[in-house]
């Protein structure tokens, strides 16, 4: 890395900037910093989190300062391709490790520092009795540098680069308690579930290298127009699958609610407001792919709408605080998800969406880490309630998160996912009535769930354990989740004010024209019963956990099919037990047995033999170097075979 | 007598001077043997034969960069068999590269002076007389000349040009491996058997290479591989016997790559051999042996290209999916690399067998990157010892188990270690993951998506046994009850082997994040191969 060089190619072939050529810092700061800290060993251990704050923080303000510089420039003008040195070069096979700044990931980037610093400084609290603290800081620094490089990326390949290494924080982050032993599976499970994701990441590139020759966004999207529909078809259903193991969508999500075992920063920053919604940021960026191919886009669209309802339901039977955040970033990645296979508008909504929910999301989440730091770790809601006067700015934090995520006007939420609504009511035939049906249904059940939430950690009676002394947690917690309240109150409104879709035109629309269309029904209609929907979830829920009269049990009640199906996550471990891990386990199974008798038996026996010295017995294993040369033989007459049946 | 010595001295010498380097070498290690004192044989071989291994590397590389000599491929002797076109030229650096570092590993010992083979070979495992040639600090230095000899045949290998040639070069490379594979000084029993096995299957698979040659010649008529090349051209009305025979010489062939179904020894036999000698073996003889097989199957290309493609397909999706599923279960860490190497084999054969010059990019490229990661990786296990509650040094620690913990205890190899696995894994950044990438992106490109699809599944599922040594080696906690033989710790050595490490990390590592002008290199060379 030590020949940066620093090529500029601007789109229109002007000079860059100095903050947007300094970009590479964002990088390269908490890089460093993650570096300092892991070498630095104990020694870091009294200013380690400081650094990391730091770290954070210096990124926040150098992608401002190019921001700003964005800002200040016509329309056209905003996209930088910033060459960092010349990864692979050659006549067939060459590929420029660069980053792009442009308004999409300069948008991404913003979020990232900016309530990356906010929970970096959160952390400093939260994980201030923790002996690994300094690691603690380390991995979230590594996280933001991985992080910034996916989006910071100008092709796909560096993307890929970002991509495994927040796969990699994230596993580090989630196992960071590695000494339970169901907190290091579901840290496996994450990996897992990951990696089939990062597969179908390598079949789009490798597919798109086959048939472009290049990997770089510019390179792929210029020709894209041209290609065959059925080459793009796998591309962007190949990267679905990718986006879907990132952004735990159907059918790849159950790892994000056992990911909630890793400390609740973690939560906040990797598993509700930015990793996960980096396969909203694929599918956003690989939008010229979409726009040629009806049925990659219609699975996008599939796939989202599943996953807005599966993790509403899920969330509305969870006892656990933390898992039912985690079915609602689940639901609320589906709206996104949702928004992006719509085509280029929807994308711009699918964008401001993850922005609100970002902050709106991180913040249910520190509060909901707040609320553990006061209740002895308790996750159980069902032994919360009454809450809200012993912990008055969590309360109330908690609470404009709340009205956000519900989409009550002026909120945050209200903006974003009321117009992702909108979106999908537009279009012909079939699809807007499905689409903006469920898209509708969701935003009453969402409404449901979330107040159920709400109501049983603050409000009803108090069912706490024995022991319980609540009390505010300090001002290093509560600062940033004042800050991204303020953030839950106003980001949606701003962002609609200061014309946030029409910023990202020159990228939703760079290759496609699009012109606006009306929804199937008026405007006013779905806005109007979509707020009718959200009232009257949460007036369920208030009658149900809210009131004083309400009684919450303290054990969950029996309950019918529907309810114990959604407390199970709607069977999905059970289903990829049966579908997935037992025909694995299986093979596996069959292969080792075949290993074990025929091939390595004889090893076993030897080592065991050797093991227990001084024993004269010595087996000569003719026997199994017979069945090797077997093994050969078959082999042999097998080639043999399919050579001549060839022939034949 | 006169076409004889015309033959002889119209020979170019020069160009034979890597190969006739390294076997005048190994016989003059013999004679070392014979008459110099015991004290000074060790230092006096390791010296000699690292030369041998640095003069051929120097004298190979001049020759590759004397623009003269290489652009027309030449071939020495009256009788065609060698040649030494740039794909000889550059495999045979490869393997005097990944020699050179297997050398440094070999002739490393400990602080105490324990090197990783035994005093007395002839010697019954376990016996009043091993504990005596221990005792008197007996060393088994012929392990040098036998390691020059086996690297001498890589050599020729795949600069074979007929196939009596190449199966004599087979040969030469083989016998010494055999014994070699024998000498573990610790688990002698496991060692000896090791040993044992590699000969018997190895001269069965030598035997099959042989009949090959037989069936070939009776439906040709020719053993030089142009010849022969030219010959399946022409509807010989023997088509049938000239098929069995070219896949009898693949197999003899693929059984030295370890490709499934003829791969059974490989997991005894890098599990049994000494580690060094694994090290040595899984890199070189993987280079020399694929090498050859390019040689055999492109000398056919185009003729026999559909005959023969669906069973190296199938060979090649076994290869992987067998390596990497049972690669999985494996408990010991050298077993583990042994179906890992089986699993590489068949990534490198998915690029071997597109038949494109795309895909011999990504497998000549491969085979070298594989070759110093593998040196490197075995390096670090022949480093990692066990302890006993004593504090004594024992064995090699293999086992999964005896690595917990290794971060804490011994961080800076297994931070290395770490790597290499990441690049075996295929993780961007490291030369793995161009190696990879640029194979598969071959098989995606050429219509051979099934071998893509199999080999990128099969790496997914590998990455996670690697990154099982990984989670075990930093987060695994001490183990409940002591493991058996005691925990591995990173023994103190004279430094042979740290360098050979260092200079294979480096290597990973600038391939990994500046790969184009190495890709570049092989795609000259594979252009020249496949038109």
């Amino acid at each position: 890395m030590n020949a940066i060089d620093l090529t500029l190619l601007a789109a229109g072939a002007a000079e860059a900037p100095t903050g947007v050529s300094l970009m590479w810092l964002v990088i390269a700061i908490p890089l460093a910093s993650a570096a300092v800290l892991l070498l630095a060993g104990r020694v870091a251990d009294a200013w380690g989190h400081l650094l990391g704050v730091a770290a954070s923080a210096a990124a926040f303000v150098v992608a401002a300062w190019a921001f700003f510089e964005l800002l200040g420039r016509e329309a056209g003008e905003r996209s930088f391709n910033l060459g960092l040195f010349d990864w692979i070069t050659g006549d067939e096979f060459s590929l420029q490790a660069g980053l792009r700044i442009d308004q999409l990931s300069i948008s991404f980037v913003l979020l990232v520092t900016f309530v990356g610093t906010l929970i970096h400084i959160y952390s400093v609290a939260y994980m201030s009795h923790d002996k690994d603290r300094r690691r603690f800081f380390a991995y979230l620094n590594l996280f933001v540098a991985a992080m910034l490089l996916l989006v910071l990326g100008n092709s796909y390949l560096v993307l890929f680069v970002g991509w495994e290494g927040v796969g990699l924080a994230s596993y580090l982050l989630i196992g960071f308690w590695n000494y339970r032993t169901d907190y290091a599976v579901a840290a496996k499970k994450a990996f897992v579930a990951n990696r089939v994701g990062d597969v179908g990441l390598l079949i789009a590139m490798m597919t798109m290298f086959a048939h472009f020759g290049s990997l770089s966004f510019d390179d792929v999207f210029a020709q894209a127009g041209a290609a065959k529909v059925s080459v793009l078809t796998v591309i962007g259903l190949a990267l679905l699958l990718a986006a879907c193991g990132k952004s735990a969508q159907f059918p790849l999500q159950s790892w994000l609610g056992d990911a909630m075992a890793g400390p609740t920063p973690v939560s906040a920053l990797i598993h509700a407001a930015t990793m996960v919604t980096a396969g909203v940021y694929l599918v956003v960026r690989s939008g010229p792919i979409y726009s040629h191919t009806p049925n990659a886009r219609l699975a996008v669209l599939v796939v989202g709408a599943i996953t807005l309802l599966y993790g509403a339901i899920v969330g509305c039977a969870k006892d656990d605080m933390k898992k039912a955040l985690a079915a609602s970033t689940m639901s609320q990645i589906g709206y996104m998800m949702l928004a992006a296979g719509l085509g280029p508008i929807g994308a711009a909504f699918a964008i401001m969406h993850l922005l609100t929910h970002g902050f709106f999301k991180a913040g249910l989440f520190l509060g909901a880490g707040s609320v553990m730091h006061a209740m002895q770790d308790q996750v159980n809601m069902r032994r919360f309630g009454g809450l809200a006067t012993a912990m008055r700015v969590t309360w109330i934090t908690m609470l404009l998160g709340w009205l956000a995520i519900l989409g009550i006007p002026p909120f945050s939420g209200f903006w974003s996912k009321d117009k992702i609504i909108e979106e999908a009511f537009i279009g012909e035939g079939w699809q807007p009535w499905v689409f903006g049906l469920v898209a509708m249904l969701g935003a009453g059940i969402t409404a449901f769930y979330m107040s159920r939430l709400f109501f049983m950690v603050f409000h009803g009676q108090a069912r706490w354990t024995d022991d319980q002394h609540p009390h505010e947690a300090p001002a290093l917690m509560t600062v940033p989740m004042a800050i991204l309240a303020l953030g839950s109150v106003a980001l949606g409104g701003i962002l609609s004010l200061v014309g946030f879709a029409e910023w990202l035109k020159p990228v939703t629309q760079a290759f496609t024209e699009v012109e606006e269309q009306e929804p199937v029904l008026p405007v006013i209609v779905i806005t109007l019963t979509t707020l009718v929907l959200v009232l009257a979830g949460a007036a369920l829920a208030w009658v149900r956990f809210g009131s004083r009269e309400a009684k919450v049990p303290i054990l969950p009640p029996p309950a019918g099919a529907l309810v114990k199906a959604a407390r199970e996550d709607l069977f999905q471990d059970t289903a990829n037990d049966v579908f997935l891990v037992r025909p694995g386990q299986a093979a596996v199974k069959g292969l080792t047995v075949l290993d074990t008798n025929v091939v390595d038996g004889a090893v076993r026996g030897i080592g065991w033999l050797v093991q227990t010295a001084g024993e004269k017995v010595r087996r000569w294993q003719n026997g199994y170097v017979r069945s090797y040369a077997a093994t050969m033989l078959a082999g042999v007459i097998l080639l043999a075979a399919i050579v001549l049946a060839v022939r034949l | 007598m006169s076409s004889a010595s015309d033959a002889f001295l119209s020979l170019d010498w020069g160009r034979l001077a890597p190969v006739l380097i390294v076997l005048g070498a190994a016989v003059a290690g013999v004679l070392v043997e014979a008459f110099v004192p015991r004290k000074a044989r060790r230092p006096v071989q390791i010296i000699l034969s690292l030369l041998a291994v640095v003069a051929a590397g120097l004298v190979t590389l001049m020759m590759a960069l004397d623009p003269d000599k290489r652009a027309v491929p030449i071939s020495l002797s009256s009788a065609q068999s060698l040649t030494l076109d740039p794909m000889a030229m550059y495999l045979q650096l490869a393997v005097c590269a990944s020699a050179l570092l297997g050398l440094l590993v070999i002739a490393d010992r400990t602080v105490q002076g324990d090197d990783a083979f035994t005093p007395q070979a002839a010697s019954v495992p376990g016996s009043e007389y091993e504990d005596q040639a221990r005792r008197a600090g007996l060393v088994q230095t012929d392990v040098y000349p036998l390691v020059l000899f086996a690297t001498g045949g890589m050599l020729l290998f795949p600069a074979a040009r007929d196939l009596l040639t190449m199966f004599v070069a087979l040969e030469v490379l083989s016998l010494p491996l055999y014994l070699l594979s024998g000498l573990a000084r610790h688990r002698r029993l496991l060692s000896q058997e090791a040993s044992l096995k590699y000969f018997l299957l190895g001269a069965t698979a030598s035997a099959f290479f042989l009949f090959g040659c037989a069936w070939v010649y009776g439906a040709t008529g020719q053993l030089t591989l142009t010849g022969i090349g030219l010959q399946t051209g022409q509807h010989l009305g023997m088509d049938p016997i000239l098929l069995v025979g070219v896949i009898l010489i693949c197999v003899g062939l693929l059984f030295k790559v370890g490709a499934v179904p003829f791969h059974s020894w490989t997991p005894d036999v890098y599990q049994g051999a000494p580690t060094p000698i694994t090290g040595f073996m899984a890199a070189c003889t993987k280079i020399a042996a694929f090498g050859a097989l390019l040689r055999v199957l492109y000398s056919m290309v185009p003729t026999l290209e559909w005959d023969i493609t669906p069973a190296l397909w199938t060979v090649a999706i076994l290869t992987m999916v067998v390596g990497t599923v049972v690669g999985v279960v494996q408990k010991d860490i050298k077993r583990m690399l042994a179906y890992s190497a089986i699993a590489h084999a068949g990534f490198i054969l998915t690029g071997v067998v597109t038949f494109t010059s795309e895909g011999l990019t990504g497998s000549l490229f491969y085979l070298f990157t594989y070759g110093l990661a593998t040196v490197g990786g075995f390096g670090v296990i022949a480093l990692i010892r066990e302890v006993d509650a004593e504090g004594h040094m024992r064995g090699e620690a293999t086992s999964l188990d005896q690595w917990r913990g290794l971060g804490r205890r011994s961080p800076v190899l297994a931070s290395v270690f770490a790597i290499f696995l990441l690049t075996f894994a295929g993780i961007p950044l490291t030369s793995g993951f161009v190696g990879k990438f640029a194979v598969f992106a071959a098989a995606f490109g050429e219509g051979a998506w099934a071998l893509g699809l199999v080999g990128l599944a099969c790496s997914a599922v590998a990455a996670f046994f690697y990154f099982r040594v990984i989670v075990v080696m930093f987060f695994a906690g001490e183990p409940a009850e002591p493991a058996r033989g005691g925990l591995g710790v990173g023994v103190r050595t004279q430094g042979l082997t740290q360098v050979a490490i260092t200079v294979a990390l480096i290597a990973t590592l600038v391939l990994g994040i500046v790969p184009g002008w190495f890709l570049d290199f092989t795609g000259d060379l594979s252009l020249l191969v496949v038109p």
